[in-house]
């Protein structure tokens, strides 16, 4: 005996199915940012993913899945950091290969910058900033998937926000041939680049 | 939150950062700066948002379907 037995598929398991196909994007997202690595990311999503659809049951529909399967993708993340994986400093190999990702040929140094210096972020800020700055959840929304209290993400993203910021202006972190400031310039007018794009 | 940029000179020349102004210019130069690094955030996030999903994240959901589609074994 292996658990209850699959029932068929019914019309609630349909519509979960098709809301949680919507969030796969939003699940590789976050799990690059947690990993810094494409194929573990993915990985990771993948295994998200199968978790929420076998706890499907356990998911009242209406409440926010995003959030849920958020949820789920964080805490599988960290029981399989804590049994095997060991990442500790490897995070700059792994980003090497995230920037090869990047196939906007315009905007690659800001972005290689950017994901540099979140790495040097410590994990808890980094993910807390990453929901809050990135994923447009809301505080109290942060605050469910790290399973943590409403000020302490507020704290977090605040001191993440004034560490990154430093860390571009410094230009804290290991890059050959890169003048300290060069990482800020260059995301400033990539920024103006992109809200000009966006208005556009 | 302590915002001691328009405080006192500070001696220690390590702490100071030459391509930050000081006082109200300061903080709105930070500002601006902070908002800068919201709009790549979000860009680098969406960039993996809006890649296209690979095929093996359906073919799995698709197999986990057939499994309890079949009632079991």
């Amino acid at each position: 005996m292996t658990g209850p037995a699959p029932k068929p598929p019914s019309a609630d398991d349909n519509a979960f199915k098709a809301q949680l196909i919507t969030l796969i994007p939003h699940l590789r997202a976050f799990a690059r940012t947690l990993t810094g690595d494409p194929t573990a990311a993915d990985d990771l999503a993948q295994d998200a993913m199968m978790k929420a659809w076998d706890a499907r049951a356990s998911y009242q529909m209406g409440t926010n899945m995003k959030a849920w399967t958020f949820m789920i993708l964080r805490n599988q993340f960290y029981s399989e950091k804590r049994r095997s994986w060991r990442q500790s400093q490897l995070d700059q190999e792994a980003a090497e290969r995230t920037l090869v990702a990047v196939d906007d040929p315009e905007a690659p140094v800001a972005l290689d910058e950017l994901r540099m210096a979140l790495n040097t972020l410590p994990e808890e800020q980094r993910e807390a900033l990453i929901l809050v700055g990135a994923g447009g959840f809301a505080y109290e929304e942060a605050a469910d998937i790290c399973q943590c209290a409403v000020g302490t993400v507020k704290s977090r993203v605040s001191r993440a926000r004034r560490a990154l910021l430093a860390t571009l202006e410094r230009g804290g972190y290991a890059r050959d041939g890169k003048a300290a400031g060069d990482a800020m310039r260059s995301i400033l007018a990539d920024a103006d680049r992109l809200s000009g794009a966006r208005q556009g | 939150m302590a915002t001691d940029l328009s405080m006192t000179e500070k001696p220690d020349s390590s702490q100071r950062n030459p391509a930050v102004p000081s006082g109200e210019a300061g903080l709105e130069e930070a500002r601006l700066r902070q908002q800068a690094i919201g709009v790549k955030l979000r860009h680098m996030f969406d960039e993996v948002v809006n890649e296209p999903v690979p095929d093996e994240f359906l073919d799995i959901l698709r197999r986990a379907d057939d499994r309890a589609g079949k009632g079991g074994a």
